[in-house]
């Protein structure tokens, strides 16, 4: 009896636990064998070569340039997305005829895909066809006019601010959800105190939102830096590596020069990377904690 | 001395500066979109020259070209298949898991347990590639069978702990007396605990739906026979393939782009409240 009871219970656990060993748990230690071999993916030969692509990533000047894009993409959101997030819940969290309206709309574009989003603005931003352009003609500003996803001096900026109109939602919804937790007798009893507006959202509102804010920060960090479908849709990684970024790198070392091993290699270092930020971050939290 | 009509205007002032901010930048939000419907509409003809929000004439044959030639009612039934197939599979299979983890005492549930919450927190960039050859050597690549089942693995973790949460919480008596009844665990699982986890299981299908309709890179490395692709990669394909055909690629984005906005309008009450519940995990 107590045997079979027992057995029910695997019963339940069994498919869930099946499918996790089978698709995540053997590709999870898969990426750190085979991040060890050279292989194209193929042959049914994989040569051991040790820690060797972990050193060629040391100097491959295009993973470390695609660093260097994802880091501005995402020091782009932190500071600008998150602002602006953050304002726009400041000013749904009062009395304000359709807040409920608003809330709706900014969470529009983070419900669409990435694709969709990128497709739609690839043509927007377009040099020859795209409306930016032919607005900027209009309003007589015609000497602005340029291929903004096609021009390195613009191509990554462009990118960083459509990311930034795709995400900023999320960060709004939670910053919302976090000034709605802050108990409206605070305010009260420092405007019976004799505190102005700015004193209260500088004394109760910042350090009460200090731990949303970092919560914030941890999820833009994580998601942005591992963003690749908005750069794909949009630009492809190019104008020449401009606009490259980790994943897509890794995606190209298995399907464009069909280097598995050092794909995983790279896909390794890059989690290490972003378990690093987002453990220094997470500190960082504790110790502005109260 | 400031007078209270002084006030009134600040405070009207202040609250106008408020509407225009947030008037503008919902305008941001909404003008791509809105842009994308009425180009759908456009013929090729005028689609460059006609910068309008609204069509001089309605080329509604766009979407019936799209669906036809462009292969969109394809995608689009293949998307529909695929989402619903992995949210009943994940529901089943991640509310049965979360059943038993919050209610039965067995050797190996704490350890499992734990697993599936590790693996919400980290990270591995690469995996795609792992599961690329792992899909061809079980000769699951380019099918739809392979597809759902990483799928479904893919929104397990977050199913798992949003309904062992709510199970954990869940009073035992209405279990405690179909338990007296006779009734058998598989039993109290269907036909007590996930009837009364209707708020949860909302939340679930809410966004492994919207995670799967939404999915692109394991379909672009999974797939590759053109029928079996779901909408996502069927659009960066005809993207490639047509490149300046902005009327019949802004009608398949459109197609693409609907049945979402609709879901989310009928179900953001779920939408706001996973949102702020996910935060948590985080």
């Amino acid at each position: 009896m107590k045997i079979k009871s027992t057995l029910e219970n695997y019963v339940f656990v069994l498919p869930a636990v099946l499918i996790f060993a089978v698709f995540y748990i053997i590709p999870f230690i898969w990426v750190f064998q085979l991040g060890l071999y050279d292989w194209d993916g193929i042959l049914p030969t994989k040569i051991f070569v040790g820690l060797d692509n972990f050193k060629e990533i040391l100097f491959d000047k295009i993973w470390w340039q695609s660093m260097g894009n994802a880091g501005y993409i995402t020091l782009i959101a932190l500071t600008f997305q998150n602002a602006l997030a953050f304002l726009l819940a400041w000013a749904c969290d009062r009395e304000i005829r359709g807040k409920n309206l608003y809330r709706v709309i900014f969470f529009i574009p983070p419900v669409l895909s990435e694709v969709v989003v990128g497709l739609v603005w690839q043509w927007i931003l377009d040099g020859n066809y795209g409306l930016l352009n032919s607005w900027l003609a209009h309003l007589g500003l015609s000497h602005l006019a340029r291929s903004w996803l096609s021009e390195p001096q613009t191509a990554l900026t462009a990118v960083a601010i459509v990311h930034c109109w795709k995400g900023f939602g999320w960060g709004f919804l939670i910053f919302l959800a976090g000034l709605q937790t802050i108990p409206r007798e605070l305010y009260e009893a420092a405007r019976v105190d004799g505190a102005n507006a700015w004193v209260s959202f500088r004394k109760i509102t910042i350090p009460l939102m200090i731990p949303v804010a970092v919560l914030v920060a941890i999820l833009t960090v994580l998601g942005t830096m591992q963003a690749f479908v908005l750069i794909i849709a949009m630009t492809g990684g190019g104008p020449a590596y401009h606009t490259q970024v980790p994943a897509l790198r890794i995606l190209a070392s298995m399907r464009g020069s069909s280097r598995f091993g050092y794909a995983c290699a790279q896909g390794i270092s890059f989690g290490v990377i972003l378990m690093a930020i987002s453990f220094i971050q997470y500190r960082f939290s504790k110790k502005s904690r109260v | 001395m400031k007078t209270g009509a002084y006030y009134k205007t600040k405070k009207a002032s202040i609250n106008l500066l408020i509407h225009l901010f947030l008037l503008s930048v919902a305008t941001t939000c909404l003008f791509p979109l809105i842009w994308m419907v009425s180009s759908s509409l456009k013929s090729q003809d005028v689609i460059f020259k006609d910068t309008s929000l609204l069509p001089k004439a309605f080329h509604f044959e766009n979407y019936y070209r799209a669906w036809m030639e462009g292969g969109f009612g394809r995608y689009f039934l293949n998307s529909i298949f695929y989402t619903v197939a992995v949210v009943i599979g994940i529901i089943i299979i991640s509310s049965m898991a979360a059943y038993a983890f919050s209610r039965f005492r067995f050797p190996g549930r704490n350890i499992m347990f734990f697993m599936f919450m590790a693996a919400m927190m980290i990270p591995i960039p690469g995996s795609f590639v792992a599961l690329y050859v792992l899909l061809n050597k079980l000769h699951l690549r380019n099918t739809s069978f392979g597809y759902i089942l990483c799928m479904i693995n893919v929104g397990l973790s977050t199913s798992i702990f949003l309904l062992k949460t709510f199970f954990d919480k869940m009073p035992k008596e209405l279990e405690d007396a179909a338990r007296i009844d006779g009734c058998s665990k598989i039993g109290l699982w269907w036909h007590v605990a996930l009837p009364l986890s209707k708020p949860v299981l909302a939340v679930v299908v809410v966004f492994n739906a919207l995670n799967v309709w939404n999915e692109y890179i394991l379909a672009l490395i999974i797939f590759d026979s053109r029928p079996l692709m779901p909408l996502q990669v069927a659009l960066t394909t005809f993207q490639g393939e047509f490149v300046t055909n902005y009327p019949l690629l802004m009608a398949g984005l459109t197609i693409t782009a609907i049945p979402i906005i609709i879901v989310y309008l009928l179900m953001q009450k779920y939408i706001v409240k996973g949102v702020t519940q996910g935060a948590v995990v985080g």
